[in-house]
């Protein structure tokens, strides 16, 4: 880059005044509370909105200069690597179900991030978090765009891709990730701050971006990298909103720390339950690893997030309860969940398998105390079986969790031979729970969870057939009859990574890249 | 005390700012992965504007850090000459 710094007429901190609080006025035929009517029912007390500023103090005029040049970058690569048929540079064939999961997942989380952003953006009294939203909301819409974009060279050629948004608001996994969001969104504008743009940008996004990105150029995925680094070149700017607002709210009112302080230990929870698919694409998904979840979680959340908590210890907050059950489920969360989708996968729009010999023998090394004990023995007995012609799939639906609406797969805190089930009645009706942690939100707030639209449930009421489905017809097959529903082809994006399309076809284009045929 | 940490993609645009960074901070540690450098920092960094321009041989503007920054930790504090990462405990 070679870009052209001119000389200044103002100062950054004078221009970032005149740009953001000097382009502010004072309503004088409106009520404040009628132009912002959610500032104040969540309980959170403001006195002085100017006290908020943005440390960056970045302003739009050069927002505008900066992104336009991340996207100049980034065209240009995706391009290039369009052109010269860069997927069939990438490790191996399996390494693509990792983008499925990021497009069906993800993707779609990122322009729910660019309303709740433009929302908040909208009803905050002050200027210099509107300015700040502003700038978050246009990023999420760009992430969404980009990462459409880059991933759409792969639909091209690869299966699982081609019905990601209609997948999203439909397919029992992808609940989790949406449900998050739909969570969040639908929560006050402050709630929104702390679940977004602290517990989740903050704390936890280092742990989706950085190894999933580094874990993308590791495997000649450049697309990927690139979209990828260049929506992270924007998080930096959004962690910093999400630590100046809890700053600034702490610093505004001590009343305001005990609602603060449930958000963090809720939020923080919630997004940690949604990584649950981070870890498992970091230890299985990735034919050639980076780092291990474990080794990602010690950095990034008890490193850093541990000098983060320290530092707002002085305004009374504590690092979240949960980190405690966080800390003994790490040996065991990856294992499990893919474990969970080896089971399901007939039922998911991407492939799986069990790991090769390299491969088991690089999970024992990173996961000294639970692999070889608890995990290794299931995976070769998984290969056995398929060797036999009777490669497992499980059939039955599993019992969902109310809150983070996953399967009950966890175990119980320090006993990983033992499945962790919590169960509350509610007003005649009985609720099921992976955790202690799901349990207590949902008993905060029964009310709005009790109206989870839960993927089992729902197929079991028989509001996941197509229209003009005929579940009492003869031969009925209610599997098949939900894919049709996802739009998920049977046989094509589903199933073992053994035997796809995807495998032959990657094989054959490789071998044609690589010979005169 | 605490660290805190800067992340850069790896690239010829970010050469001369992350070993302007490791020559004012010599406290720093560089953790390359693939694509991409983490810098590592007891209690403190600083990224001056001067030191980067002596490198570049231009006008180098503070805010140009966006295009290639991947993650940060710590409180910011930026002016037209320095960019502040720190903690408090």
């Amino acid at each position: 880059m070679d870009m052209h710094a001119p000389k200044k007429k103002l100062g950054l901190k004078e221009k970032y005044q005149v740009m953001t609080r000097g382009l502010d006025w004072e309503p004088s035929y409106q009520k404040k509370e009628d132009i912002y009517p959610y500032a104040t029912y969540e309980g959170i007390k403001i006195h002085d909105w100017d006290k908020w500023e943005d440390p960056f103090r970045l302003t739009m005029d050069a927002y505008w200069k900066y992104q336009a040049e991340k996207e100049r970058k980034l065209y240009a690569i995706i391009d290039a690597y369009a052109q010269s048929n860069g997927h069939l540079n990438v490790t191996d064939a399996r390494y693509l179900n990792t983008v499925k999961l990021f497009l069906t997942g993800v993707s779609p989380l990122e322009y729910m991030a660019h309303r709740g952003f433009a929302h908040v953006g909208r009803q905050f009294p002050g200027a210099g978090p509107r300015v700040a939203c502003l700038m978050q909301s246009l990023d999420e819409i760009r992430h969404a765009q980009t990462q459409i974009h880059a991933l759409s060279n792969y639909n091209k050629h690869y299966n699982g891709l081609h019905e990601f948004r209609h997948m999203h608001d439909r397919v029992w996994y992808l609940s989790v990730p949406k449900s998050f969001f739909d969570d969040a969104i639908t929560a006050g504008p402050f709630e929104f701050m702390i679940a977004i743009g602290f517990s989740f940008e903050y704390v936890l996004t280092n742990l989706l971006f950085v190894p999933f990105v580094s874990g993308a150029a590791y495997n000649g995925d450049m697309g990927t990298m690139t979209f990828g680094f260049s929506a992270q070149s924007d998080e930096a700017r959004h962690m910093t909103l999400g630590l100046e607002v809890i700053k600034f709210i702490l610093e505004q009112d001590p009343d305001n720390l005990p609602i603060v302080q449930r958000w963090i230990d809720k939020w923080t929870w919630r997004g940690y339950r949604v990584l649950t698919l981070v870890a498992m694409m970091m230890d299985y998904m990735l034919p050639k690893r980076t780092m291990s979840w474990k080794e990602a979680w010690e950095v990034y959340f008890e490193e850093n997030g541990g000098a983060l908590f320290k530092d707002l210890a002085r305004y009374g907050i504590k690092i979240p309860k949960c980190a405690e059950t966080i800390a003994l489920e790490k040996d065991h969360l990856s294992h499990q969940a893919w474990g969970t989708f080896y089971n399901y996968g007939a039922a998911a729009a991407f492939h799986t398998w069990v790991p090769e010999k390299d491969e088991m023998d690089w999970l024992a090394a990173k996961y000294p105390d639970s692999f070889d004990k608890y995990y290794r023995p299931r995976l070769e007995y998984w290969r056995e079986q398929a060797a036999q012609g009777k490669r497992f799939y499980n059939k039955t639906l599993p019992m969902l969790c109310q809150t983070c609406q996953i399967p009950m797969l966890f175990t119980e805190p320090g006993d990983p031979t033992k499945i962790c089930y919590r169960e509350v009645d509610y007003k005649g009706g009985k609720y099921h729970f992976c955790s202690d942690h799901c349990k207590e939100i949902f008993e905060h707030e029964p009310e709005k969870y009790v109206q989870s639209w839960l993927p089992v449930h729902q197929i079991y009421q028989g509001n996941c057939f197509p229209e003009g489905t005929d579940p009492t017809a003869e031969g009925f097959d209610p599997l098949a009859a939900v894919l049709q529903y996802y739009h998920l082809e049977f046989g094509r994006d589903n199933l073992d990574f053994e035997g796809s399309e995807d495998q032959k076809n990657f094989e054959t284009w490789r071998g044609q890249a690589t010979k005169n045929v | 005390m605490s660290t805190v940490f800067i992340a850069f993609q790896a690239n010829e645009d970010t050469r001369p700012i992350i070993e302007a960074i490791a020559e004012d901070n010599p406290h720093a540690r560089l953790n390359e992965a693939p694509a991409m450098v983490k810098i590592d920092a007891e209690g403190r960094l600083t990224v001056r504007r001067s030191s980067i321009e002596e490198r570049l041989g231009r006008d180098f503007d503070l805010q140009e850090l966006h295009v290639n920054l991947i993650s940060l930790s710590g409180h910011i504090d930026e002016t037209d000459d320095e960019f502040t990462l720190s903690w408090n405990a």
